[in-house]
């Protein structure tokens, strides 16, 4: 009768998504050809173009504001790098900017993943009046632009004396269309009906079902969603600086305002690039391989 | 797990006791052999359960999108037709449409929505172009196909902040790295934010960095779905490699291209985080002579700048209609590209 009953008798599913096999079998395209020499020498260009200006953005940040003026550019690392991140660092407010960051991004990430996995189920495999035209909807709403909310939501944070806090810019992106129509293109294959179906004859309860059937089998999709979410939340930018300003901002914010002579050194402006764009780069590096994925698979059915 | 597999198969196949059964009765081996208890509070909880939860897994989404999107959509428009001011945020006054003739007649707005054109086309077109190619060149057997792939992901990672920033230093008049290398090939140095088109060229090359391995990603995965056969007759009938892309690739692309660039539209008429930091200080204005001013920039400046709202809000619910105009326009061509077919 308690959970861990449940939990025996309804198996955790194969969690392997079932498009790899797919891909593997028609294996399109010029899959079959090795590429040649001239193959590597343009992705080797594409590469470089890609990387340089990230690697130049160290470089830079290397240096001193004086040196960057000057002709030749600087093409190698100069010795200022600690001096200039220590000075985005306190003078831009990049360390409150990279706090705040990570509490709104992993709060949006969080809530994005479960709603959206919530809300995609329901898409996938439940049947409910008007869950068609539900969905189209949903998919509807990926083409408003932000700029149709910004001026209310302005009003109304001002009106909550929320202006300049943090949850003005966690609260409307709790759950995305997005991330909704990825899990329910995931699970609509990935989550076999005669699961949920022998978890019901089981009694099981919708919460239960969600808990023991639903999330195991989506948790692949789960944590590529919750990559590209934290990518996105990251990098948002419209209605944060417009809700945030330099008192307690993001680290978007942060940078809108050394870009607009918060602080006139080109060297520490650099510096606060890099700083602002490290953890993305460094889940890139941990997991490109997943976010690579994640987009590849969110392409084919969308 | 296999023997779990087994009792789930069995309960499914014993179907007599799925449908009528109340959640308790079937609970545990032992348990299969209780009749049900009729119309129990439990049973009815239950079926209520089944009704409910549908509704209530999509709440979130609809609650959210209705509280801060829906809802204020409709308010943006409310406030186009009032003089709504930043400066007393709490007087608002029927305008009617002042707000849209005062638009429509302001040089600035039409120089927004040529530059918000032309940037977004010499920004999206190169950007696919690229994309395609690139897509396809990452399609062949590769040593370390997943490196390549995440490197040419890595601008994607970069905020619009960030790149903005750093191709703002990289493009600037004296000390920049693109007039330095430019001059061995014998160009002046371009002044890259006071010029037309040099500015243009410079915000949208921000764009096509960030975005081309993207795109290439979602192409490579259209052309790996790709039935290999088609490519295997092709070849049969003698088509060439070149014959091929074009051929095969490209065709059985079209429905991925027009999903690449619906999204790159949407994106190209919200243009807003790049011009605003090339720009530096006077970066809401989209340079000294509004050379590179986006209509999502304009928005901003009159909005927040200038600190007219009731005008941003008809600068918003413009964007709107130009993007329903595209959609219709889009879904024409592609109902005609289906008959055509």
């Amino acid at each position: 009768m308690t959970t861990s009953e449940v939990t025996d008798r309804v198996p955790l599913p194969q969690t392997r998504p079932a498009p790899e096999r797919r891909t593997r079998r028609v294996m399109g395209a010029g899959k079959q050809m090795h590429a040649g020499p001239v193959t590597y020498i343009v992705l080797t260009v594409f590469a470089l173009v890609s990387l340089a200006p990230l690697v130049w953005t160290a470089i830079a940040a290397s240096r001193t504001d004086r040196r960057l003026a000057q002709t030749p550019p600087p093409l190698w690392f100069g010795g200022n790098l600690f001096k200039n991140l220590q000075a985005a660092w306190d003078q831009a407010g990049l360390g409150t900017a990279m706090f705040n960051s990570v509490l709104v991004a992993c709060t949006i990430t969080a809530s994005t993943v479960v709603f959206s996995t919530l809300a995609g189920f329901a898409f996938a495999k439940l049947r409910f009046k008007f869950s068609n035209a539900l969905l189209l909807l949903t998919i509807g709403t990926m083409m408003i632009p932000p700029q149709l909310a910004v001026v209310p939501l302005y009003l109304w944070m001002s009106k909550l004396g929320w202006s300049n806090q943090l949850q003005t810019v966690i609260l409307p992106t709790l759950v995305t269309a997005f991330g909704t129509f990825f899990m329910r293109q995931y699970l609509v294959q990935a989550l076999p009906t005669e699961l949920i179906e022998a978890a019901r004859v089981d009694g099981a309860s919708s919460l239960r079902v969600v808990w023991h059937v639903v999330f195991p089998a989506a948790r692949p999709a789960m944590a590529v969603l919750g990559l590209l979410t934290f990518v996105f939340a990251w990098n948002d930018f419209l209605w944060p600086i417009i809700a945030l300003n330099q008192q307690n901002p993001t680290v978007q914010v942060a940078l809108n305002s050394l870009g607009t002579g918060y602080v006139p050194d080109q060297a520490v402006i650099m510096a606060g690039a890099l700083l602002g764009t490290l953890p993305l780069l460094i889940a890139f590096l941990l997991f490109g391989k997943q976010i690579v994925g994640g987009i590849m698979q969110g392409a084919v059915k969308g | 797990m296999t023997s779990s597999d087994q009792a789930l198969a069995h309960a499914a196949s014993s179907a007599d006791a799925a449908p009528g059964s109340s959640p308790g009765a079937a609970r545990g081996a032992h348990g299969r052999g209780t009749p049900p208890e009729p119309d129990s509070w439990r049973r009815r909880l239950y079926r209520w359960d089944m009704k409910a939860s549908p509704y209530a897994f999509i709440s979130p989404f609809f609650l959210i999108f209705g509280a801060f999107s829906l809802v204020p959509l409709l308010y943006t428009a409310w406030y186009s037709l009032h003089d709504v001011q930043l400066s007393s945020l709490d007087h608002q006054t029927w305008a009617g449409l002042d707000n849209y003739k005062n638009l429509f007649a302001s040089e600035f707005f039409w120089n927004a929505l040529k530059n918000t054109f032309t940037i977004g086309v010499i920004s999206t077109v190169p950007q696919l172009l690229a994309a395609i190619g690139l897509a396809h060149l990452l399609n062949y057997r590769l040593r370390g196909s997943t490196v390549w792939r995440v490197v040419m992901l890595t601008p994607y990672a970069t905020s619009v902040a960030a790149a903005t920033l750093v191709f703002t230093l990289l493009y600037s008049w004296d000390g920049g790295m693109v007039n330095w290398l430019l001059h061995f090939v014998g160009v002046h140095p371009i002044n890259w934010r006071e010029s037309d088109w040099g500015s243009q060229f410079a915000v949208s090359s921000i764009v096509i960095w960030r975005w081309t391995g993207y795109n290439a990603l979602i192409y490579l995965a259209a052309m790996q779905a790709i039935p290999v056969d088609l490519y295997e007759s092709a070849a049969l009938d003698g088509a060439n490699r070149w014959q091929q892309f074009r051929h095969v690739t490209i065709p059985q692309l079209r429905p991925t291209i027009l999903f690449t660039v619906v999204v790159s539209t949407i994106g190209a008429t919200q243009l807003f985080g790049e011009p605003l930091l090339f720009g530096g200080i006077s970066g809401s204005k989209g340079g000294s002579e509004h050379q590179f001013q986006t209509l999502g920039l304009y928005m901003y400046d009159q909005g927040w700048i200038i600190g007219n709202l009731g005008k941003a809000s008809a600068i918003a619910w413009s964007m709107f209609l130009i993007l329903l105009i595209i959609a219709a326009i889009n879904m024409l061509l592609t109902r005609r590209l289906r008959k055509s077919q």
